[in-house]
């Protein structure tokens, strides 16, 4: 996706950004780091500092037209090469195009022999030099710090970061400087104390044998920022942080429908289903249809030749396939083509927010049109209420910005309240339908009403599906005299009646 | 390599304009040559401001920076190159008294 060039970027709040193109990292800076300015990013070993400067280059060049350089005081080039490809960038190409310059900066200090007073002259002369030969508006010192290893005057050195600091704003680069937290502190040397714009902490942590990444803006001047420690992904699409509302309002809405793969229950919704890129809830007690609606949005999905991912937190794959093939839905056939892949996994089985990167990962990599979740609320026994709501909310968040159209189940308790035991979720999606057993004269019959439409004219009827041989069909509606709307015997009864002399039944529907 | 035997010494200095530590550093290599390489040295030096290309292949950070090219192998000593002690070490041509 092409975004805006090299112009302003101005923020919101007057202070001009360069956006850095990584997945949600933008949202939550507002647009980008501080244009003209250096940006520190500070985290332990291996937390993907150099992937994440990496990636603000490759995406500067490509994308928004700003050249960069790449000044490495730890990696090789040869390095820098192997591990770009891993996300999926071409370093080669790109600096025998000009649009990138790796300059690698050897100091060990057991190779040299200091004798009297130095500065880092040839420092800035040959950082010059780069950004001048390709034109680069994007600078990245990675990680300045080895100076101080590989020389000992550190009086020396702070003032000439000081310097350097002070002369790339004067050369008006962007710049992402890293550098290595140790303990308590941010960096080993202090270099928070040169950067005064932006500060960006990325940590690593395993939890359940699963490591998760995050981010947090520590600081950002004059903008405001997520403070919130986001979670993200480096994966071969490069990185992806994950805020909770990355969103805002900007993204694009589709006015493309999606069969919900019930023929009856596309009508009521304007006859044509869901639009693209919705998020659907379907919730409701235990057996009450959730799943067989879900497979036949599935099913759907796969008839037009979309992908579907179908995660299972209740049941296995196998499990699903028996119990949809009983009411003549056959997904095997799908799963062979490799249209629908089935991933079942206990969400106990992991944290969540692994779980949270793992769907994403899933999603991402196979990069369906169709999602879905069964039960969503499986997931609120690893983790509390908020912070399974927020999970949600990021995961729908990622869908929509790829237009997938995402159903989610929910399973409430027989005796609660149903529109409390949501989870609060039902505010994050687009459509909301609740599905029942209506026991009423002695008999017990499905119902299933449509509760919220985003932005569609739907039918605001109780409607009456039964479960037959070949899945799942919405019983045509009958009236009463009164009005009311007439389910099980009494339907039958007052269709009887229909049919026997009275007005004509106001709508007609095929009874297939 | 015996202590008695002809050796050329080829240096190359790395300066970036006329600054003081520049100036001081060429006088005090040229000092120390005559005075311990007298006929058997050969200085280069190299300005980054009219040459900035060299820096890079020359992996150069500090300034000044001396670097021995021969005899092998390569050695760099960085600094104004007051301090004739290190510099002597560095360049390792103190007389070794295994002879």
């Amino acid at each position: 996706m092409k975004r805006r060039g090299n112009g302003n970027g101005s923020g919101r709040r007057g202070l001009a950004k360069a956006p850095t193109g990584i997945s949600g990292l933008d949202e939550i800076t507002h647009g980008g780091l501080p244009r003209g300015r250096p940006t520190l990013v500070c985290g332990s070993a291996g937390c993907g500092k150099t992937l994440l400067a990496l990636e603000f280059l490759v995406r500067g060049a490509l994308e928004f037209d700003e050249p960069g350089v790449f000044l490495s005081f730890e990696e090789t080039p040869d390095e820098l090469v192997t591990n770009a490809r891993s996300l999926g960038f071409d370093l080669e190409r790109l600096s025998a195009r000009r649009r990138l310059l790796i300059d690698y900066v050897r100091l060990e200090r057991a190779e040299l022999t200091e004798a009297g007073e130095y500065d880092l002259d040839g420092l800035f002369v040959r950082l010059g030099h780069a950004i001048d030969t390709i034109g680069a508006k994007r600078v990245v010192l990675d990680t300045i710090e080895r100076l101080f290893s590989g020389l000992s005057d550190t009086f020396v050195l702070r003032a000439e970061l000081d310097r350097l600091f002070r002369w790339l704003k004067s050369k008006r680069v962007t710049a992402i400087v890293t550098g290595e937290r140790e303990g308590e502190r941010l960096t080993r040397h202090g270099l928070e104390e040169y950067v005064s714009d932006c500060v960006i902490l990325l940590d690593q942590r395993v939890m359940e044998q699963s490591a998760t990444r995050r981010l947090r803006i520590l600081k950002y001047r004059g903008s405001g920022h997520g403070g919130n420690e986001m979670p993200f992904l480096i994966d071969d699409h490069g990185l992806s942080v994950l805020p909770i509302t990355s969103l805002g309002l900007t993204h694009q809405v589709s006015t493309a429908h999606v069969g919900t793969g019930v023929a009856g229950l596309d009508g009521m919704f304007g006859k044509r289903g869901y639009f693209r890129g919705n998020s659907v809830l379907v919730s409701g007690t235990a057996g009450t249809g959730k799943s067989s609606l879900a497979a036949h949005f599935a099913e759907a999905a796969c008839r037009r030749g979309e992908r579907c991912l179908y995660f299972a937190f209740e049941e296995s794959a196998s499990q699903i396939v028996r119990n949809m093939r009983s009411i003549g839905i056959d997904l095997e056939p799908w799963m062979r083509r490799d249209l629908l892949r089935i991933h079942a996994q206990r969400p106990t089985a992991l944290g969540l927010e692994a779980h949270l990167v793992a769907m994403h990962r899933l999603i991402a990599d196979w990069q369906p049109r169709v999602v879905v979740v069964d039960p969503v609320t499986n997931m609120i026994a690893v983790g509390s209420e908020i912070e399974v709501k927020a999970m949600i909310a990021r995961l729908i968040d990622f869908m929509k910005l790829r237009q997938i159209t995402a159903l989610f189940t929910s399973l409430t308790e027989a005796d609660g309240a149903p529109e409390r035991t949501d989870l609060g979720v039902s505010s994050l999606m687009d459509v909301w339908m609740m599905v029942g057993n209506l026991e009423t004269n002695g008999e017990r019959n499905r119902t299933l009403q449509i509760v919220k439409a985003r932005g569609m004219a739907h039918s605001n009827q109780v409607r009456e599906f039964v479960m037959t041989d070949r899945g799942i069909a919405l019983v045509d509606v009958s009236r009463r005299a009164d009005g009311s709307v007439a389910i099980g015997s009494a339907r039958s009864a007052q269709q009887l009646d229909v049919r026997g002399s009275g007005p004509k039944p106001r709508r007609k529907r095929g009874s297939k | 390599m015996k202590n008695g035997a002809r050796r050329t010494w080829r240096l190359r200095l790395y300066v970036a304009g006329q600054t003081p530590k520049s100036i001081a550093a060429l006088a005090n290599l040229k000092r120390l040559c005559e005075t311990h390489l007298a006929g058997q040295y050969h200085i280069e030096v190299v300005d980054l401001v009219s040459q900035p290309h060299l820096a890079r292949r020359d992996d150069i950070v500090v300034i000044p920076t001396l670097v021995r090219q021969l005899p092998p192998p390569i050695r760099k000593i960085i600094g104004d190159l007051s301090n004739v002690e290190r510099v002597l070490v560095g360049l390792d041509v103190l007389p070794h008294d295994d002879g």
